[in-house]
């Protein structure tokens, strides 16, 4: 065994170090401890209490300034145990009209640990939450008779109209995965649970101030430390001016009273969604306050699921609104011309297949085959693009280059749209398929029923809005958006930007015109309204549940357009029943600000009927 | 025969003035987490639904653990250092998938009313890693590079998993290791540089907003000690007193007209200067270089290049690569910023708590700072401010000077080891010791930033306990058996 005796002369330098340090700590520790007289001044009668100041949340405008959501406020009562000295009990309770027994139960659910791990003697308790304004007006009066209990001040939200509380949201206690997540949470805090109150909660909230007090040894307060140099003021939330007209979106609404589905309107050149209806939904003042808690049960429970937004998180088939977007890819990929006419023998029949179809001339090119919504053209069409392997080389591929264009249209993946939990819907790859058929084992007319919007294919209300939206811009859309402006800050520029599809511009028009033609003398002659241009394409949508989904797209006016819509009526049947007329009435709103008279009939006629009937009804 | 009577007897060689000193410190450990947590409501110290119940608990299964490890042949944590090591590494790679998110950390490995954190037991196993391969056949650590790589190998392994838990307190502390390799011949320049490094640091970033001469005062101050640096190489380590003179004057003698320049209303831009100044007497090294002899004078050079680049990659690191909240928490403990309502206030109560024991404290449980949950994480990291609330200077200082004891202690008995093993593990030990005590102290007191570390032996926690106790008397138990070494 060597020994480097030079080596261990470096246990001194060791050694010396720890002794140098414990020095050091003990210089440190005489001059705190016993030198410096100050941090026993501030410790021996004195400590510091940070108390939170709130600040109010940020209010939320519609497109035209009108107040949508705005604050109310609420009390709880608090209290510190430890300062709680005997009082009436009895008298107590009768004012917050509560029996002893509660009063015995909340105290003790108050002190044990397993369900409230925060608690001390010393810290402010919350006994009860959200005390009706006559409650607190009875109790301030007393509050002296009852030492330890004091108000505290929160701030709730209250409703202008009793609509969109799929876009708005509400706001909920945090939970402790909200606090763990952001430290800026403490427990009894807000924050907001769906919709815009959710995506904008950081501007929303503000940021709370604080109060750092001085309290003596027993916790009872002397004032404020160095006379408020530390505190903080409490920062209010931001505003938000929403893009929603808040008058279209009840309008909206009462067309889809007694039905499912749901109705999205954007303003084109701007991407700013005007109304977003998802149906059934509810009443957004049922989540406020106290009562929230068994509402929100009884909303989830609910078997239409109306806090389910419809609009952006259901996938559905697009039906025939699909087809203005397969003519945009047929004519970008060549497959064809504005003069290249398919045939339809009330249908597409080839390969022992048959996809049926309405009776109307044949053969047709694209403009005509849009303006009747032929099946079979967008099914001929589809089948000689996936099977050009002179051009693509395989089905595979050809179908890849299909779905990038629709990708590229929006479709299967979220819009980004500023609101929370936005569905993808479902657009397949060929990778898909070829685990399902196994590779080069499909072709166009195995899968012939995409070409239709039907089949695999699956697109939220929105993705298909946003698709009308383009096609109104001739080429182009903007992320489509709820919230307009927020208050001192720009809206983040993914908001604004314009984003172009895979697709020549040229071709928009010759879809649009198509559209156009369907509303002057085809599938959607309903909205063909007297003194304003429409296009608009139908869809009828079958389905594994039961009855068609009835569906609509469509823009107005036809030359500038300022509203693009898409509707969507579960198991209503054709798209001309339900689809058309509504979306007709909401265009004809938002542009003439009431309906004609000689449209009344078709007003009175979605306010009234019901289709919620046929939901989960099997087709016979 | 003969063997068979030391074996039985090691017993005898057990250091008890080191197991005392690790009672002591235990004992003391329960009444301060019981203090800690004392909540009037008073329930007794060994309640188990109280934080010091459950740690009585803990000192129990950790004085079963010691006495297990007593029982256990020496040769044994040899013989199963590696295999101990690789598995305690698989746990803490097996921690990082399965551990829950506890505020954001990804360390707790829970099984059923248990959890433990992997990190800590880490620690002996990387030590007993350590000391094996030093003790391995003719490993000499200055050999060649490849026994360094295997060294920071060992090292580094958990250090990476750490961080991957997201402890960073816990992965710093393995970097005490270093001293170990200190003791083990690495040279004492890494260690110097690297306080330098801090001072330059601390220096750079506290003066940083005084003007000096067109740059800021830290700057400036960095600059004299670079060229003071340089000055004392070639005068102590190159051993050229001649050049020592020469260069020492032009410093000067620059400085003389910077300063009168400065009086005549002309301030002479200062990085250029320095910079300057510096480059030149480099120059003037090189010249000499040239002539031969020429490596210490490198390495001269080299030490002032590599700390003028050091300088300017302060402020960069500083703003760039820190998160806001650590530099903010560096900033408070240089006295830069007071800010008691986020960073600085832990440790702003912290001393207050502490200040206001005076010198013989308030008495046992009745402390009202902490009493009052101001100091937050006060039964488990900020455990000393109870201590020095209710103990006062006496009890800080008592406990302080029993750690020093303890640690010096383990540096007597590392040396008085016949095996490298024994040696090297019980560096390992006191490395570990001196790294805790420093940073949680120093961070209570105010002197450290805050990094999230227990103190051995009190706060609470059963991991961190039996990780130390693990350490510790595995240390006992080797030492117990140096005698039986001395045989062959």
């Amino acid at each position: 065994m060597r020994k480097d005796y030079r080596l261990e002369k470096r246990k001194y330098v060791i050694g010396g170090l720890i002794v140098v340090i414990v020095a050091i700590y003990l210089v440190r520790l005489f001059n705190l401890q016993v030198a410096d007289s100050k941090y026993k001044a501030y410790a021996d009668s004195n400590a510091f209490l940070k108390k939170a100041i709130y600040p109010s949340r940020g209010i939320i405008y519609d497109r035209s300034g009108k107040v949508v959501v705005f604050n109310q406020p609420a009390y709880d009562i608090m209290m510190i145990p430890k300062d709680v000295q005997p009082f009436d009990t009895l008298d107590f309770c009768k004012t917050l009209s509560i029996t002893p027994e509660q009063f015995e139960k909340r105290i003790h659910e108050m002190k044990d640990r397993r369900s409230n791990p925060g608690y001390s003697s010393y810290s402010p308790q919350t006994f009860m939450t959200h005390l009706s304004a006559e409650d607190y007006g009875k109790l301030q009066e007393k509050m002296y008779r009852y030492p330890g209990f004091f108000i505290q001040k929160r701030i709730l939200r209250e409703y202008g109209y009793n609509s969109a509380a799929n876009i708005l949201g509400n706001i909920r206690e945090v939970s402790q995965a909200d606090i763990d997540k952001d430290p800026y949470y403490s427990p009894g805090d807000y924050t907001g649970d769906l919709g815009v109150e959710k995506s904008y909660e950081t501007y929303l909230r503000g940021e709370k101030g604080v109060e750092v007090l001085i309290r003596d040894a027993k916790g009872q307060i002397q004032g404020r430390y160095e006379n408020g140099a530390h505190d903080r003021n409490a920062i209010s939330g931001r505003n938000l001016k929403l893009a929603i007209d808040i008058d279209l979106q009840q309008y909206a609404e009462s067309l889809m009273v007694n039905k499912i589905g749901a109705v999205v309107a954007i303003e084109p050149q701007t991407g700013e969604i005007l109304a977003m209806v998802s149906s059934p939904t509810y009443d957004p003042s049922l989540l406020v306050g106290r009562k929230r808690g068994s509402n929100y049960k009884e909303l989830v429970s609910n078997k239409y699921k109306p806090l389910f937004d419809r609009a952006l998180m259901a996938a559905y088939p697009p039906g025939s609104t699909f087809k203005p977007g397969q003519g945009l890819i047929l004519l970008q990929e060549g497959i064809i011309n504005l003069s290249t006419a398919y045939p339809c023998y009330h249908g597409y029949i080839n390969g022992g297949l048959k996809v049926g179809c309405h009776g109307h001339g044949s053969p047709l090119p694209l403009k005509p085959a849009l303006q009747t919504s032929c099946n079979a053209f967008f099914c001929w069409g589809f089948k000689n693009m996936m099977d050009r392997k002179s051009k693509y080389g395989s089905t595979a591929e050809a179908f890849e280059v299909w779905k990038n264009h629709l990708v590229s249209l929006g479709y299967g993946y979220p819009l980004g749209v500023d609101l929370p939990s936005e569905s993808r819907g479902f657009i397949p790859n060929a990778k898909y398929y070829n685990k399902r058929y196994g590779e080069s084992r499909w072709n166009g007319n195995t899968i012939i029923s995409v070409s239709i919007g039907q089949g695999e294919i699956l697109a939220t209300p929105l993705q298909i809005a946003n698709l009308c939206a383009s096609i109104a811009n001739r080429g182009w859309f903007i992320t489509p958006h709820v919230v307009k402006e927020i208050e001192d800050t720009v809206i983040p520029s993914n908001l604004t930007e314009k984003r172009y599809p895979t697709i020549n511009q040229k071709y928009f028009n010759d879809v649009a015109e198509g559209m156009r033609m369907a509303v002057t003398g085809g599938t959607c002659r309903i909205a063909n309204l007297p003194d304003i241009e429409v296009a608009g394409k139908t869809g009828t949508a079958q389905n594994p549940h039961g009855k068609d989904h009835s569906a609509f797209i469509g823009f107005a006016p036809y030359n500038n357009p300022k509203i693009a819509v898409c509707v969507y009526v579960e198991n209503a049947g054709f798209g001309a029943n339900f689809g058309v007329p509504i979306g007709s009435l909401v265009m004809e709103k938002y542009l003439k600000g009431q309906i004609s008279d000689e449209r009344k009939y078709l007003e009175q006629r979605m306010l009234e009927s019901n289709t919620i009937i046929y939901s989960g009804v099997k087709k016979h | 025969m003969e063997s068979k009577s030391i074996n039985q007897s090691y017993f005898r060689y057990v250091d008890w003035f080191t197991v005392g000193i690790y009672l002591i410190l235990i004992i003391a450990g329960v009444f301060s987490v019981y203090a800690a947590s004392y909540d009037f409501d008073n329930a007794s110290i060994f309640d188990f639904n109280e934080f010091s119940g459950k740690q009585v608990r803990w000192i129990g299964c950790a004085l079963a653990l010691a006495l297990m490890i007593l029982l256990i042949d020496a040769r044994m944590f040899e013989t199963y250092a590696y295999p101990t090591y690789i598995f305690v590494v698989l746990l803490m790679v097996v921690t990082i998938f399965v551990a829950p998110d506890i505020q954001g950390s990804r360390s707790w490995i829970v099984l059923g009313p248990v959890s433990f954190q992997s990190a800590e037991f880490g620690k002996f196993a990387t030590a007993l890693a350590l000391a094996k391969l030093f003790s391995s056949y003719d490993f000499r650590l200055n050999d060649k590079p490849s026994n360094y790589f295997r060294v920071l190998l060992i090292i580094f392994i958990p250090i990476v998993l750490i961080l991957a838990q997201k402890e960073t307190g816990s992965a710093l502390a393995y970097l005490a290791l270093f001293f170990v390799l200190y003791r083990e011949g690495m040279s004492g320049l890494v260690l110097l540089s690297a306080f330098c490094a801090v001072l330059f640091f601390v220096l750079a970033v506290k003066f940083a907003d005084i003007p000096f001469m067109d740059t800021n005062l830290g700057e400036a101050l960095v600059y004299m000690i670079i060229m003071l640096i340089m000055v004392l190489m070639m005068a102590l380590f190159c051993h050229r007193y001649a050049a020592t003179r020469n260069i020492l004057a032009w410093f000067v003698g620059t400085g003389l007209l910077a300063y009168i320049s400065s009086r005549c209303g002309y301030t002479l831009p200062g990085n250029p200067f320095f910079i300057g100044v510096i480059a030149v007497a480099c120059i003037y090294c090189l010249v000499l270089a040239m002539q031969g002899e020429s490596r210490k004078i490198l390495i001269t050079v080299g030490a002032a290049v590599v700390s003028v680049i050091f300088l300017f990659s302060v402020n960069y690191a500083f703003t760039s690569v820190l998160q806001p909240h650590q530099q903010q928490r560096i900033k408070v403990t240089l006295g830069l910023e007071e800010d008691l309502l986020n960073a600085g206030y832990n440790v702003n109560q912290s001393k207050i708590a502490i200040g206001s024991g005076g010198m013989t404290g308030k008495g046992f449980l009745n402390g009202t700072q902490t009493k009052l949950k101001y100091v937050p994480e006060q039964h488990t990291d900020f455990i000393f401010c109870t201590i020095g609330e209710e103990e006062g200077f006496a009890g800080s200082a008592a406990v302080l000077m029993a750690f020093m004891i303890l640690i010096l202690r383990i540096i007597h008995i590392a040396e008085r080891q016949p095996t490298t093993f024994g040696r090297v593990y019980a560096y390992c030990v006191a490395s570990y010791l001196i790294f805790h005590l420093a940073v949680n102290i120093g961070m209570v007191i105010g002197l450290c930033p805050v990094i999230g570390i227990p103190l051995p032996f009190f706060s609470y926690g059963g991991s961190s306990l039996w990780s130390f106790t693990i350490l510790l008397f595995i240390l006992i138990r080797i030492d117990a058996a140096r005698r039986r070494n001395l045989i062959y």
